[in-house]
């Protein structure tokens, strides 16, 4: 049992840092992907075909959503099977505002006046608060529980949501709530396709820098301790439900705020958006693309959307196939899309 | 025993019909290493796990320099100074040695809300792990992912992340098993000069090594301590030897 192999005496102990990651396959995977994404919608918008600068922009919106619940399910090892309840929220949140805003009437007059608002900048701080409270309070009911029972518990918390919107009236209960004008954001025409769309990538560029960095911090140390060996975080001190519970927090304000673009890009919120139809799409998008890396939900929406939208014009089987493809995916490629482009599985 | 850092007083732990603590009671003082040995399926783990909380006891009280723990969670006795090993390796598999002990300095740092830095760059999380590596003569093994370690180098890692978290008692659940003769005989050497600096409750099946170093030792036997003494008091004992030591 030697363990002095050469070089190991020339190494000074504590002063060499753990080497930096290589810059691999998959980082250039990564980036000629979003190198798609951002430059399919300027060459479309190019040639007039606003409908090709949606479908990005519909892309970025559900690659964010899915980022958010990839800090749950691949980094924190939370299988949450509720996100559809951030998603919604946030979309809510600026389907209610521009209602208010568009009828002159406050959103809450008591105990404080609130008056609507078409001002994105203010609707996302509160679309991401929103969701914050709310993914507090989910949160620290159902990671009491773990497995399977998180994933109902999330579950059964989010269906309460959808049937609470589904009956009050107010804001259009099971018709939704149309947005006849697409919020603002100070100084930008948010009505221009492309213009909106760049928004929402830039709103996902953020989304995936904050995670990489996170996911590099303390933080990140603890929540990945907490998903690979619960016992051996709290065996150096640290419990793992605070940790867990803050990146539960951070993950569906991420997905909620793209909700609130979702909302605006469609000019129209309604109970779909909380639905478990839309927890279970975002969930399969994050398998697809391959779960607990950084880009798998980009190329899983990619596949995702561009399935629904290509197939589901020829088919209405669509989803089966939707399913097949998923199924091999779960047996024979676990990295997800992003496994079968740049090779071998994550290495932490 | 003013100077007993770790007090157990009347454990008890049942599992279903089977007592696998009854009354037990012991401590550990500053300076000394305080073998706990016994045949298998005695409780000796069992009774570390109460000490450190992944058990609960269902009776008795763990004291720790002096403050009742019994009723804390595993987290909040590591912060107040417990280390353990385990003797199933339980380590982030997939990480490297490093990255796992270092989780134990951030633990002893007591900051993990922190969301900006990159732990890699950050040297006062790298630098005391790498100094408790370097302790296990581990550190030809740093970058090494723990899944290619060998049984008894998990258990080095272990111990470094014991030791990371520079406790004021450390618990070692047969830190010498799958080492060989001479890796056993560099723990020796370690546990001895250690003992100095942090007291040591040591199971331990390899008895040259437990009369060795310990200062004390207890016998547990089907759950109860039978004997209690210094090194040549329990070779000594009748009993130990009927029951323990086979003959
Ligand atoms: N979680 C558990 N549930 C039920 N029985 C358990 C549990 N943990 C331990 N036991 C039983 O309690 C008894 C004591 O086990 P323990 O692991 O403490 O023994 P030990 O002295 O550490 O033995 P060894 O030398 O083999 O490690 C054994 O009979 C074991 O089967
Ligand atoms: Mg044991």
């Amino acid at each position: 049992m030697t363990r002095l192999h050469k070089g190991a005496l020339d190494k000074t102990p504590g002063a060499t840092p753990v080497p930096m990651p290589r810059i691999q396959r998959e980082t250039w995977v990564n980036w000629a992907l979003l190198g798609l994404l951002l430059l399919a919608p300027m060459i479309a918008n190019a040639l007039g075909e606003v409908y090709y600068v949606n479908l990005a922009t519909r892309i970025a919106i559900v690659t964010m959503a899915a980022v958010g619940l990839n800090l749950a399910i691949g980094y924190g090892g939370m299988i949450s099977f509720g996100h559809a309840a951030f998603f919604g929220l946030g979309g809510y949140v600026a389907g209610i505002s521009a209602f208010h805003a568009f009828d002159m009437t406050p959103v809450l007059s008591w105990p404080i006046t609130m008056p609507g608002t078409d001002n994105l900048l203010v609707i996302w701080l509160v679309a991401m608060l929103s969701c914050a409270v709310l993914a507090l309070v989910i949160g620290a009911i159902s990671l009491r529980t773990s497995g399977v029972y998180f994933i109902m518990i999330t579950l059964a918390f989010a269906q309460m949501i959808y049937y609470f919107a589904v009956s009050w009236p107010t804001y259009g209960g099971e018709d939704g709530l149309p947005i006849y004008l697409r919020n603002q954001f100070p100084g930008l025409d948010t009505n221009d396709p492309l213009t909106f769309f760049l928004i929402c990538f830039a709103a996902l560029v953020l989304a995936l820098a904050i995670t990489a960095r996170l996911m590099q911090s303390r933080f990140g140390a603890a929540l990945t301790m907490a998903r690979l060996n619960e016992t051996r975080l709290a065996t150096a001190g640290i419990a793992p439900y605070p940790i867990r519970l803050v990146a539960f927090v951070i993950s569906a304000v991420i997905t909620g705020l793209a909700g609130a673009l979702f909302a605006d890009l469609n000019g129209f919120v309604g109970a779909s958006m909380l639905s478990w139809h839309r927890s279970g799409e975002i969930m399969v998008i994050v398998i697809l693309g391959g779960v607990g890396r950084l880009y798998g939900p980009l190329s899983g929406a990619m596949l995702f959307v561009l399935m629904e939208t290509l197939l589901g014009g020829l088919t209405e089987y669509w989803l089966l196939f939707l399913g097949l493809i998923l199924l091999f995916v779960v047996l024979f490629a676990r990295g997800g899309v992003m496994g079968l482009l740049a090779g071998r599985a994550r290495h932490e | 025993m003013s100077d007993a850092v770790l007090t157990l007083s009347h454990l008890h732990k049942s599992f279903g019909a089977l007592q696998a603590t009854h009354d037990v009671s012991l401590d550990l003082k500053a300076g000394e290493i305080h073998a706990l040995i016994g045949p298998n399926g005695a409780g000796k783990s069992t009774l570390i796990g109460q000490i450190t909380g992944h058990l609960m006891p269902d009776r008795g009280e763990v004291r720790l320099a002096g403050e009742n723990i019994t009723a804390l969670s595993v987290a909040q006795r590591a912060r107040r100074g417990l280390g353990r090993s385990f003797q199933v390796s339980s380590l982030a598999d997939s990480l490297s040695v490093l990255r796992n002990v270092m989780i134990a300095v951030q633990g002893l740092q007591g900051h993990s809300f922190h969301f900006w830095k990159p732990v890699h760059r950050d040297a006062s999380l790298v630098e005391p792990a790498r100094a408790a590596i370097a302790r296990m003569q581990l550190e030809s093994r740093a970058e090494t992912p723990v899944s290619e370690l060998s049984h008894g180098e998990r258990r080095q890692v272990e111990v470094a992340c014991a030791l990371a978290l520079k406790p004021r008692a450390l618990l070692l659940d047969e830190p010498m098993a799958g080492l060989g003769p001479e890796g056993s005989a560099r723990l020796t050497e370690l546990l001895e000069e250690l003992k100095h600096e942090v007291p040591i409750l040591l199971i331990e099946h390899d008895m040259d090594a437990v009369f060795r170093l310990a200062d004390r030792i207890s016998v547990l036997v089907a759950g109860q301590v039978i004997a209690h003494g210094v090194s040549d008091e329990i070779r000594a004992n009748p009993l130990v030897r009927e029951a323990y030591l086979g003959d």
